[in-house]
Protein backbone atom coordinates (compact mmCIF):
# COMPACT_ATOMS: atom_id res chain seq x y z
CA UNK A 1 0.00 0.00 0.00
CA UNK A 2 2.60 2.36 1.46
CA UNK A 3 4.66 1.66 -2.10
CA UNK A 4 1.52 2.81 -4.52
CA UNK A 5 1.60 5.78 -2.79
CA UNK A 6 5.55 6.85 -2.79
CA UNK A 7 5.29 5.52 -6.57
CA UNK A 8 1.91 7.41 -7.37
CA UNK A 9 3.45 10.45 -5.60
CA UNK A 10 6.72 10.28 -7.40
CA UNK A 11 5.66 9.98 -10.42
CA UNK A 12 3.23 12.91 -10.17
CA UNK A 13 5.73 14.93 -8.70
CA UNK A 14 8.13 14.27 -11.64
CA UNK A 15 5.40 14.60 -14.34
CA UNK A 16 3.96 18.16 -12.06
CA UNK A 17 7.42 19.37 -12.75
CA UNK A 18 7.97 18.28 -16.56
CA UNK A 19 5.38 20.42 -16.86
CA UNK A 20 6.15 23.32 -14.95
CA UNK A 21 9.59 23.27 -15.97
CA UNK A 22 7.54 23.06 -19.70
CA UNK A 23 5.37 25.89 -18.59
CA UNK A 24 8.68 28.18 -18.00
CA UNK A 25 10.80 27.14 -20.77
CA UNK A 26 7.99 26.92 -23.60
CA UNK A 27 6.45 30.14 -22.25
CA UNK A 28 4.77 31.86 -25.11
CA UNK A 29 4.53 35.40 -24.55
CA UNK A 30 1.65 36.81 -26.61
CA UNK A 31 2.15 40.66 -28.09
CA UNK A 32 1.37 43.19 -26.08
CA UNK A 33 2.31 46.00 -28.70
CA UNK A 34 -0.99 44.36 -30.68
CA UNK A 35 -3.23 45.51 -27.63
CA UNK A 36 -1.27 48.49 -26.90
CA UNK A 37 -2.03 49.78 -30.66
CA UNK A 38 -5.37 48.09 -30.26
CA UNK A 39 -6.03 50.35 -27.21
CA UNK A 40 -5.54 53.30 -29.35
CA UNK A 41 -7.56 52.52 -32.08
CA UNK A 42 -11.33 54.11 -32.00
CA UNK A 43 -13.09 50.50 -32.27
CA UNK A 44 -15.67 51.52 -34.78
CA UNK A 45 -15.06 47.98 -36.14
CA UNK A 46 -15.69 50.19 -39.41
CA UNK A 47 -12.93 48.20 -42.02
CA UNK A 48 -12.05 51.72 -43.53
CA UNK A 49 -8.68 50.66 -43.29
CA UNK A 50 -8.73 47.40 -45.35
CA UNK A 51 -8.67 45.14 -42.17
CA UNK A 52 -11.75 43.21 -40.99
CA UNK A 53 -11.45 45.33 -37.75
CA UNK A 54 -9.78 47.55 -35.05
CA UNK A 55 -7.43 44.48 -33.90
CA UNK A 56 -6.52 42.82 -37.14
CA UNK A 57 -5.33 46.25 -37.90
CA UNK A 58 -3.42 46.51 -34.72
CA UNK A 59 -1.68 43.21 -35.59
CA UNK A 60 -0.99 44.58 -39.04
CA UNK A 61 0.58 47.52 -37.89
CA UNK A 62 2.32 45.72 -35.00
CA UNK A 63 3.86 43.25 -37.58
CA UNK A 64 4.80 46.27 -40.22
CA UNK A 65 2.57 45.23 -42.55
CA UNK A 66 -0.16 48.22 -42.70
CA UNK A 67 0.71 52.25 -42.26
CA UNK A 68 -0.66 54.10 -39.15
CA UNK A 69 -2.58 56.30 -41.76
CA UNK A 70 -5.22 54.32 -42.60
CA UNK A 71 -7.94 54.93 -39.99
CA UNK A 72 -10.28 57.63 -40.62
CA UNK A 73 -12.40 57.56 -38.20
CA UNK A 74 -9.20 57.72 -35.52
CA UNK A 75 -8.31 60.87 -37.58
CA UNK A 76 -5.35 62.93 -36.92
CA UNK A 77 -4.67 62.71 -32.87
CA UNK A 78 -5.07 58.52 -33.23
CA UNK A 79 -2.12 58.58 -36.37
CA UNK A 80 -0.22 61.11 -33.78
CA UNK A 81 -0.94 58.40 -31.37
CA UNK A 82 0.11 55.36 -33.23
CA UNK A 83 3.04 57.40 -34.51
CA UNK A 84 4.50 58.39 -30.84
CA UNK A 85 3.83 54.72 -29.98
CA UNK A 86 5.91 53.15 -32.93
CA UNK A 87 8.08 55.62 -33.47
CA UNK A 88 7.39 56.73 -36.83
CA UNK A 89 6.52 59.87 -38.54
CA UNK A 90 3.34 61.39 -38.23
CA UNK A 91 1.84 61.16 -41.91
CA UNK A 92 -1.41 62.76 -43.07
CA UNK A 93 -4.42 59.94 -43.46
CA UNK A 94 -4.05 58.44 -46.61
CA UNK A 95 -7.33 59.58 -48.36
CA UNK A 96 -7.75 56.21 -50.41
CA UNK A 97 -8.95 55.23 -46.86
CA UNK A 98 -11.73 57.87 -46.40
CA UNK A 99 -11.55 61.16 -44.55
CA UNK A 100 -11.97 61.67 -41.09
CA UNK A 101 -15.44 63.61 -40.38
CA UNK A 102 -16.59 64.27 -36.81
CA UNK A 103 -18.50 62.11 -34.80
CA UNK A 104 -21.49 60.65 -36.29
CA UNK A 105 -24.47 58.55 -35.69
CA UNK A 106 -26.89 56.04 -37.87
CA UNK A 107 -30.15 57.71 -36.58
CA UNK A 108 -33.45 55.21 -38.64
CA UNK A 109 -36.09 57.30 -40.28
CA UNK A 110 -38.96 55.02 -38.79
CA UNK A 111 -41.80 55.30 -40.51
CA UNK A 112 -39.73 54.22 -43.65
CA UNK A 113 -37.91 50.90 -42.12
CA UNK A 114 -39.30 47.75 -43.59
CA UNK A 115 -37.80 45.39 -40.95
CA UNK A 116 -35.21 43.83 -43.53
CA UNK A 117 -33.08 42.91 -40.65
CA UNK A 118 -29.89 43.80 -43.13
CA UNK A 119 -28.82 46.54 -40.98
CA UNK A 120 -28.71 44.53 -38.18
CA UNK A 121 -26.57 41.79 -40.11
CA UNK A 122 -24.14 44.86 -41.28
CA UNK A 123 -23.69 46.58 -37.77
CA UNK A 124 -20.29 45.26 -36.30
CA UNK A 125 -21.09 46.16 -32.71
CA UNK A 126 -24.88 44.66 -32.80
CA UNK A 127 -25.76 48.84 -31.83
CA UNK A 128 -29.20 48.24 -34.09
CA UNK A 129 -31.98 47.48 -32.48
CA UNK A 130 -35.07 45.02 -34.15
CA UNK A 131 -36.46 41.98 -35.55
CA UNK A 132 -37.71 40.64 -39.05
CA UNK A 133 -41.05 42.87 -39.98
CA UNK A 134 -40.57 44.99 -37.01
CA UNK A 135 -39.26 48.86 -37.45
CA UNK A 136 -35.73 48.87 -36.05
CA UNK A 137 -33.59 51.67 -34.23
CA UNK A 138 -30.27 52.57 -33.12
CA UNK A 139 -29.14 52.40 -29.68
CA UNK A 140 -26.83 55.60 -30.31
CA UNK A 141 -24.76 55.26 -27.26
CA UNK A 142 -23.35 52.13 -28.55
CA UNK A 143 -23.03 53.59 -32.33
CA UNK A 144 -19.78 54.20 -33.85
CA UNK A 145 -20.62 55.88 -36.97
CA UNK A 146 -19.00 53.68 -39.04
CA UNK A 147 -21.46 54.31 -42.07
CA UNK A 148 -21.60 50.18 -42.88
CA UNK A 149 -25.09 50.17 -42.04
CA UNK A 150 -25.87 52.37 -45.22
CA UNK A 151 -25.23 50.18 -48.17
CA UNK A 152 -27.31 46.84 -47.55
CA UNK A 153 -30.59 49.38 -46.43
CA UNK A 154 -32.76 48.56 -49.49
CA UNK A 155 -35.08 52.04 -48.85
CA UNK A 156 -32.27 54.05 -47.54
CA UNK A 157 -34.20 55.38 -44.29
CA UNK A 158 -30.62 55.64 -42.69
CA UNK A 159 -29.04 58.98 -42.12
CA UNK A 160 -26.12 59.60 -40.60
CA UNK A 161 -26.51 62.47 -37.94
CA UNK A 162 -23.52 64.38 -36.39
CA UNK A 163 -23.56 64.22 -33.08
CA UNK A 164 -23.58 67.98 -31.37
CA UNK A 165 -21.36 68.63 -29.05
CA UNK A 166 -23.29 69.87 -25.40
CA UNK A 167 -22.02 70.20 -22.21
CA UNK A 168 -22.96 67.02 -21.08
CA UNK A 169 -20.67 64.91 -23.97
CA UNK A 170 -17.63 67.83 -24.52
CA UNK A 171 -14.38 66.86 -23.37
CA UNK A 172 -10.88 68.14 -22.85
CA UNK A 173 -9.02 66.93 -26.02
CA UNK A 174 -6.64 64.57 -24.63
CA UNK A 175 -2.86 65.67 -23.69
CA UNK A 176 -0.78 65.97 -26.69
CA UNK A 177 -3.31 66.19 -29.06
CA UNK A 178 -3.84 69.71 -29.25
CA UNK A 179 -3.84 69.46 -32.95
CA UNK A 180 -7.11 67.95 -33.45
CA UNK A 181 -9.19 70.06 -35.15
CA UNK A 182 -12.60 69.59 -34.42
CA UNK A 183 -12.63 69.65 -30.55
CA UNK A 184 -10.64 72.29 -30.61
CA UNK A 185 -13.36 74.34 -32.32
CA UNK A 186 -16.44 73.20 -30.24
CA UNK A 187 -14.05 73.87 -27.30
CA UNK A 188 -13.97 77.48 -28.82
CA UNK A 189 -17.14 77.83 -30.03
CA UNK A 190 -19.23 76.98 -27.44
CA UNK B 1 10.30 -9.59 -33.82
CA UNK B 2 11.35 -9.39 -37.74
CA UNK B 3 10.45 -6.41 -40.51
CA UNK B 4 7.65 -8.41 -41.77
CA UNK B 5 5.60 -8.84 -37.99
CA UNK B 6 6.12 -4.95 -37.55
CA UNK B 7 4.26 -4.80 -40.96
CA UNK B 8 1.51 -7.18 -40.06
CA UNK B 9 1.11 -4.92 -37.06
CA UNK B 10 0.32 -2.58 -39.27
CA UNK B 11 -1.60 -3.77 -41.53
CA UNK B 12 -3.64 -5.54 -38.57
CA UNK B 13 -4.48 -2.08 -36.89
CA UNK B 14 -4.85 0.32 -40.04
CA UNK B 15 -7.46 -2.08 -41.37
CA UNK B 16 -8.37 -5.36 -40.02
CA UNK B 17 -8.65 -4.75 -36.16
CA UNK B 18 -9.46 -0.81 -37.01
CA UNK B 19 -10.06 0.94 -33.81
CA UNK B 20 -12.97 2.69 -34.56
CA UNK B 21 -14.97 0.78 -36.86
CA UNK B 22 -13.90 -2.85 -35.36
CA UNK B 23 -13.13 -2.55 -32.36
CA UNK B 24 -15.49 0.68 -31.68
CA UNK B 25 -12.91 2.70 -29.46
CA UNK B 26 -12.47 7.11 -30.23
CA UNK B 27 -15.98 7.41 -31.09
CA UNK B 28 -16.82 10.65 -29.83
CA UNK B 29 -14.28 12.21 -31.86
CA UNK B 30 -14.93 10.33 -34.96
CA UNK B 31 -18.82 11.76 -34.14
CA UNK B 32 -18.00 14.98 -33.16
CA UNK B 33 -15.19 16.41 -35.54
CA UNK B 34 -16.33 14.76 -38.67
CA UNK B 35 -18.79 17.18 -40.15
CA UNK B 36 -15.71 19.12 -41.90
CA UNK B 37 -12.73 17.55 -44.18
CA UNK B 38 -10.98 20.56 -42.53
CA UNK B 39 -12.01 20.13 -38.84
CA UNK B 40 -11.12 15.71 -39.14
CA UNK B 41 -7.66 16.21 -40.88
CA UNK B 42 -6.56 18.83 -38.43
CA UNK B 43 -7.71 16.09 -35.32
CA UNK B 44 -6.55 13.17 -37.55
CA UNK B 45 -3.09 14.58 -37.76
CA UNK B 46 -3.00 15.58 -33.91
CA UNK B 47 -4.47 12.44 -32.78
CA UNK B 48 -1.46 10.73 -35.04
CA UNK B 49 1.34 12.41 -33.25
CA UNK B 50 -0.15 12.15 -29.62
CA UNK B 51 -1.32 8.29 -30.08
CA UNK B 52 2.34 7.11 -31.36
CA UNK B 53 3.86 9.25 -28.50
CA UNK B 54 1.65 7.97 -25.59
CA UNK B 55 1.77 4.68 -26.84
CA UNK B 56 5.63 4.69 -26.20
CA UNK B 57 5.60 6.70 -22.78
CA UNK B 58 2.80 4.17 -21.31
CA UNK B 59 5.04 1.15 -22.54
CA UNK B 60 7.98 3.02 -20.88
CA UNK B 61 6.31 3.71 -17.67
CA UNK B 62 4.61 0.37 -17.68
CA UNK B 63 8.12 -1.94 -18.31
CA UNK B 64 10.34 0.28 -15.80
CA UNK B 65 8.30 1.34 -12.75
CA UNK B 66 5.08 -0.95 -13.06
CA UNK B 67 6.53 -3.96 -13.75
CA UNK B 68 9.67 -4.08 -11.75
CA UNK B 69 7.38 -3.10 -8.83
CA UNK B 70 5.10 -4.95 -8.94
CA UNK B 71 2.16 -2.51 -9.47
CA UNK B 72 0.87 -3.80 -12.86
CA UNK B 73 -2.68 -3.59 -11.20
CA UNK B 74 -2.22 0.17 -11.44
CA UNK B 75 -1.90 0.48 -15.20
CA UNK B 76 -5.27 2.54 -16.46
CA UNK B 77 -4.64 4.92 -13.36
CA UNK B 78 -1.03 5.60 -14.79
CA UNK B 79 -1.37 5.89 -18.38
CA UNK B 80 -4.45 8.36 -17.84
CA UNK B 81 -1.66 10.20 -15.76
CA UNK B 82 0.91 9.69 -18.54
CA UNK B 83 -1.54 10.58 -21.51
CA UNK B 84 -2.53 13.98 -19.86
CA UNK B 85 0.81 15.09 -19.31
CA UNK B 86 2.12 13.76 -23.09
CA UNK B 87 -0.39 16.02 -24.43
CA UNK B 88 -0.26 19.29 -22.16
CA UNK B 89 3.64 18.85 -22.79
CA UNK B 90 2.87 18.18 -26.29
CA UNK B 91 0.78 21.46 -26.43
CA UNK B 92 3.13 23.67 -24.97
CA UNK B 93 6.44 22.42 -27.19
CA UNK B 94 4.12 22.73 -29.97
CA UNK B 95 3.02 26.03 -29.32
CA UNK B 96 6.46 27.44 -28.39
CA UNK B 97 8.36 25.66 -31.51
CA UNK B 98 5.90 26.05 -34.43
CA UNK B 99 3.01 28.15 -34.53
CA UNK B 100 1.97 26.65 -38.05
CA UNK B 101 1.13 23.42 -36.77
CA UNK B 102 -0.20 25.07 -33.30
CA UNK B 103 -3.01 26.96 -35.35
CA UNK B 104 -3.47 23.55 -37.15
CA UNK B 105 -3.43 21.19 -34.55
CA UNK B 106 -3.87 23.80 -31.55
CA UNK B 107 -7.67 23.19 -30.18
CA UNK B 108 -7.92 19.27 -31.03
CA UNK B 109 -4.70 18.57 -29.10
CA UNK B 110 -6.64 18.93 -25.51
CA UNK B 111 -9.50 17.27 -26.79
CA UNK B 112 -7.40 13.74 -27.03
CA UNK B 113 -6.68 13.72 -23.77
CA UNK B 114 -10.29 12.01 -23.33
CA UNK B 115 -9.88 10.15 -26.52
CA UNK B 116 -10.47 6.23 -25.80
CA UNK B 117 -8.52 4.84 -28.11
CA UNK B 118 -5.70 6.33 -26.51
CA UNK B 119 -5.77 4.44 -23.89
CA UNK B 120 -7.29 1.81 -25.52
CA UNK B 121 -3.91 1.10 -27.41
CA UNK B 122 -1.98 1.34 -24.43
CA UNK B 123 -3.80 -0.92 -22.83
CA UNK B 124 -4.09 -3.35 -25.46
CA UNK B 125 0.10 -2.61 -25.78
CA UNK B 126 0.32 -4.05 -22.22
CA UNK B 127 -2.29 -7.18 -23.01
CA UNK B 128 -0.62 -8.11 -26.42
CA UNK B 129 2.81 -8.19 -24.67
CA UNK B 130 4.39 -6.00 -27.05
CA UNK B 131 8.18 -4.88 -26.83
CA UNK B 132 9.17 -0.98 -27.12
CA UNK B 133 8.97 -1.23 -31.17
CA UNK B 134 5.81 -2.98 -31.24
CA UNK B 135 4.35 -0.59 -29.13
CA UNK B 136 5.40 2.23 -30.96
CA UNK B 137 4.08 0.84 -34.18
CA UNK B 138 1.15 -0.63 -32.85
CA UNK B 139 0.56 3.32 -31.58
CA UNK B 140 1.18 4.23 -35.38
CA UNK B 141 -0.79 2.21 -37.04
CA UNK B 142 -3.92 2.66 -34.67
CA UNK B 143 -3.50 6.42 -35.52
CA UNK B 144 -3.42 6.12 -38.99
CA UNK B 145 -6.34 3.62 -39.56
CA UNK B 146 -8.34 6.10 -37.06
CA UNK B 147 -7.02 8.93 -39.38
CA UNK B 148 -8.18 6.76 -42.42
CA UNK B 149 -11.56 6.14 -41.19
CA UNK B 150 -12.07 9.83 -39.75
CA UNK B 151 -11.22 11.63 -43.22
CA UNK B 152 -13.56 9.01 -45.32
CA UNK B 153 -15.90 9.73 -42.91
CA UNK B 154 -15.90 13.22 -42.99
CA UNK B 155 -15.83 13.46 -46.55
CA UNK B 156 -18.84 11.61 -46.53
CA UNK B 157 -20.80 13.59 -43.93
CA UNK B 158 -19.65 16.53 -46.35
CA UNK B 159 -21.86 15.13 -48.85
CA UNK B 160 -23.98 14.40 -47.13
CA UNK B 161 -24.80 17.21 -46.11
CA UNK B 162 -26.32 18.28 -49.14
CA UNK B 163 -28.20 15.04 -50.05
CA UNK B 164 -31.93 14.78 -49.97
CA UNK B 165 -32.41 12.52 -46.91
CA UNK B 166 -36.00 11.12 -45.35
CA UNK B 167 -36.99 13.42 -42.69
CA UNK B 168 -36.38 11.03 -39.65
CA UNK B 169 -33.05 10.44 -40.63
CA UNK B 170 -31.24 13.75 -41.02
CA UNK B 171 -28.79 14.68 -38.86
CA UNK B 172 -26.66 12.19 -36.51
CA UNK B 173 -29.03 9.48 -37.83
CA UNK B 174 -27.50 9.49 -40.99
CA UNK B 175 -24.13 10.04 -39.55
CA UNK B 176 -24.89 6.33 -37.49
CA UNK B 177 -25.91 4.58 -40.42
CA UNK B 178 -22.85 5.53 -42.27
CA UNK B 179 -20.55 4.68 -39.72
CA UNK B 180 -22.37 0.83 -39.24
CA UNK B 181 -22.10 0.99 -42.89
CA UNK B 182 -18.59 1.42 -43.13
CA UNK B 183 -18.06 -0.39 -40.30
CA UNK B 184 -19.96 -3.56 -41.93
CA UNK B 185 -17.58 -2.80 -44.97
CA UNK B 186 -14.32 -2.60 -42.93
CA UNK B 187 -15.42 -6.15 -41.89
CA UNK B 188 -14.84 -7.29 -45.11
CA UNK B 189 -10.77 -7.28 -44.22
CA UNK B 190 -11.65 -9.59 -41.29
CA UNK B 191 -9.28 -12.79 -41.94
CA UNK B 192 -6.84 -11.08 -43.47
CA UNK B 193 -3.97 -10.95 -40.58
CA UNK B 194 -4.49 -13.06 -37.29
CA UNK B 195 -3.74 -11.40 -33.87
Amino acid sequence: MLIVVLVFGALATAFGALLGFAAIRFKVESDPLVDKIDALLPQTQCGQCGFAGCKPYATAMANGEADINQCPPGGESTILALADMLQKDAKPLNPENGAHSVKRVALIREPHCIGCTLCIQACPVDAILGAAKQMHTVISEECTGCDLCLPPCPVDCIDMIPVDVTIKNWKWPAPNQSTRPDTRSFAVSS
Amino acid sequence: MTIGEYGLILVSTVLVNNFVLVKFLGLCPFMGVSRKLETATGMALATTFVLTLSSVCSYLVHAYILQPLDLVFLRTLSFILVIAVVVQFTEMVVHKTSPVLYKILGIYLPLITTNCAVLGVALLNVQANHGFLASAVYGFGASVGFSLVLVIFAAMRERLASADIPEPFRGQSIALITAGLMSMAFLGFDGWVRT
